[in-house]
């Protein structure tokens, strides 16, 4: 199979996935009584404005309410694939759209700085824990990294807060610090930024780390004990030189293909952390959505979110066929 | 002297010969020092959970409306540099005019000695005996071993008492995930072809959905006035809508690569049916297997259900749960104020430390080519 027929393969079977979920979504939308329209005109009722009726007509054949339930998701599909649009929020009165834009590129650029913090972090720990086998150091990573996979991201969070309030008096809530809310761009409010956005961060990346350890120590172990080291030591190649040249490039295959599996937590324990530290992610608009029972808003997070897992997925998946030969042919 | 040595030997040899899987499944597991903690400490706290109202000094809805956030009671056993029977101070809670918080004063003069086995507040043990007999409690005086919360209730009763929801509620939903892993699983490898395809092709659809808003939307569409037992069965349900899929795909693999094995082959010869092959052949050879995922898989739930309890869309007071508990410290300043009411977090991660070492240590022992 050569790397073109794999990449189609791999397109075509992404889209009965993305079609699937959107039926949850939809499910997920319908599943508390009543449409959202009605909740809407009540809404707006209770504050004292007037919709006209002709404007209900209007909207309740927009987005298809006065059909069948089948038509019904069909025609959100549509609305979504022919104008962008997922739906309407009634509890912002906004197009769900609009409000999920701003808030999807943080929790995007939050999701990817997590991962590759875990990578780092990871890779590093367990090709030491690998090449110093039952040593001190192996022992105490090991463990670290059990602590690391008992403690949920929200945990953390909830534990960064509380000694950064009690012992350096410093509120890490919020994107940003008080004295930075109305300033406009500039380089002191970015760093205040990503120092707001590391807790999160560090809260996420901690279990994924765990994970990338034992996953490159168990790797790598197998293959050092391969006959290929042996010869190599045998010939005389330097420690360095052996463990570099093919172990370590065989154990970073396992960094690429874990993806699929690492962004679905990663993107979980976001919105959970986020909603701890208050960072104005999808995440604690979700929570609101569902309190409100705001359900395309909720819907359409849960779409998008396990869309860009999907697609997350398949990148690391063409990365890997591209790099390693054997799993395009085998 | 060298005659009986060597019988000493041979025997121990046999004996590893005659053993069954399981024996050496256990013998090697008892070399697994953190995992026999592990189950030590996971057995005390089912225990915990099993006898909560007789354990407890408190019922967790007791509440004293004079002590709110009152910080956890130090336990003495020196009184005047003799070693004595352990007792608590009294206290006087008054405001300090500089900082503007609460102070709880110990106070030296009352002295409370804990009374083990004491008669205190009424309960009934599983909703069937009444007594009133607690592990420990002090007359007149107040012990709050994890200090108070916000209506003035003993965190420790409550923790304890929240045992039994946080911590079964991995189990039930583990049984519902092993039901539905094994058979959809079991059916994936042993019929192969287009079963095979649809099952697994939707499991690798609901690993792509991230768990914890899935189950957030999922348990947000619970009606709220549901009673505790049915809101629980259902979040375990959600729990386990997603748990089943790491099960399912151990027993299709092994399903797949036993099917091969000359000794499945062997048994369909002599015309074993396909039950007897199921149950007789194949179950035996991966039940080590599916009892190790178990195990890594209890802690996905445990921590599902503190996280959906703690944002508030899980269980419901007056339920206890760990995760509930937790619902006090979303408060900024009661966490900083209060910090004991961040307590439940310990015992939460303890047992998901416990239940990730129990799992390790099965898999070292279950794995045959092991070191």
């Amino acid at each position: 199979m050569s790397f073109k027929t794999y990449l189609i393969r791999r397109f075509l079977f992404m889209i009965p996935l993305l079609i699937l979920i959107s039926v949850v979504s939809f499910v997920i939308i319908q599943l508390p009584p009543g449409d959202f329209l009605t909740m809407y005109v009540l809404q707006l009722q209770s504050r004292g404005y007037k919709i006209a009726q002709e404007e209900v007509v209007r909207l309740r054949a927009r987005y298809g309410l006065d059909r069948p339930l089948y038509l019904q998701y069909f025609i959100w599909i549509w609305n979504i694939i022919r104008y962008g649009d997922l739906g309407r929020s009634f509890a912002y009165d906004k197009p769900v759209g609009e409000l999920i834009r701003e808030r999807i590129m943080l929790s995007s650029f939050i999701a990817i700085l997590s991962l590759l913090f875990s990578w780092g972090v990871g890779f590093f720990i367990g090709v030491y824990s690998a090449t110093h086998q039952y040593s001190f150091g192996d022992y105490f990573f090991t463990f670290l990294g059990f602590i690391g996979m008992s403690l949920p991201g929200f945990f953390i969070a909830l534990i960064v807060i509380f000694i950064s309030l009690t012992y350096f008096n410093y509120n890490p809530m919020g994107l940003f610090s008080y004295e930075y809310l109305s300033v406009s761009w500039n380089i002191w409010k970015f760093l205040d930024m990503m120092k707001h956005i590391m807790v999160a961060v560090l809260a996420l990346g901690i279990g994924g780390t765990a994970s990338i350890i034992r996953i490159i120590r168990g790797c790598l172990l197998d293959e050092l004990r391969k006959a290929y080291v042996i010869t190599a030591r045998a010939k005389g190649l330097s420690e360095r030189k052996l463990l570099f040249k093919y172990p370590i490039r065989m154990a970073i295959n396992p960094l690429l293909s874990t993806i699929g599996w690492l962004l679905p937590g990663i993107f979980s324990g976001e919105a959970l952390a986020s909603i701890v530290l208050n960072i104005p992610t999808t995440g604690p608009l979700f929570l609101e959505a569902l309190m409100a029972q705001d359900m395309f808003l909720a819907g359409s997070f849960l779409l998008i979110i396990s869309t860009l897992v999907i697609i997350g997925s398949l990148i690391s998946d063409i990365i890997l066929a591209w790099i390693d030969p054997r799993i395009r042919y085998g | 002297m060298e005659e009986m040595y060597e019988k000493v030997e041979i025997s121990l040899e046999e004996k590893i010969y005659l053993a069954s899987q399981w024996q050496l499944i256990w013998w090697k597991f008892k070399r697994h020092k953190l995992a026999i903690i592990a189950l030590w400490i996971l057995g005390i706290l089912y225990f915990i959970a099993a006898f909560c109202e007789f354990l407890a000094p408190y019922t967790p809805e007791t509440s004293f409306d004079e002590h709110i956030f009152i910080p956890p009671t130090p336990i003495h056993i020196i009184d005047d540099g003799k070693l004595t029977r352990p007792f608590v101070y009294g206290f006087n809670v008054r405001m300090n005019f500089e900082t503007f918080l609460r102070e709880v004063v110990p106070d030296p003069e009352k002295k409370y000695p804990i009374r083990f086995f004491y008669r205190g507040e009424p309960y009934k043990l599983w909703g069937l005996f009444e007594s009133d007999i607690h592990l420990f409690g002090v007359e007149d005086g107040v012990i709050f071993l994890f200090g108070t919360d916000n209506l003035g209730r003993d965190i420790f009763s409550r923790i304890l008492y929240g045992a039994r929801i946080s911590l079964t509620i991995g189990l039930v939903g583990i049984a519902l995930s092993l039901i539905l892993g094994l058979l959809l699983g079991g059916l994936a490898g042993y019929l192969g072809g287009t079963v095979d395809e649809v099952i697994m092709r939707g499991v690798d659809f609901l690993v792509s959905i991230p768990t914890i808003p899935l189950w957030m939307s999922l348990s947000a569409a619970l009606p709220r006035n549901w009673p505790i037992t049915k809101t629980y069965f259902a979040i375990t349900i959600i729990l386990s809508a997603v748990g089943w899929c790491g099960l399912a795909r151990v027993t299709r693999g092994k399903f797949l690569s036993l099917k091969e094995e000359d000794f499945i082959t062997a048994a369909r010869l002599v015309g074993c049916s396909n039950l007897r092959i199921i149950f007789k052949h194949f179950l035996p050879s991966f039940l080590s297997y599916i009892i190790v995922s178990v195990t890594l898989s209890i802690p996905n739930m445990i921590l599902g259900e503190t996280a959906l309890s703690f944002l508030g869309l899980g269980l419901q007071p007056p339920a206890i749960s760990w995760g509930i508990l937790l619902q006090q410290a979303q408060d900024l300043n009661v966490m900083t104020n209060h910090p004991w009411v961040l307590i439940p977090c310990l015992f939460v991660f303890i047992t998901v430390l416990m239940f990730n070492f129990l799992g390790d240590g099965l898999r070292d022992a279950a794995d045959p080519y092991s070191r």
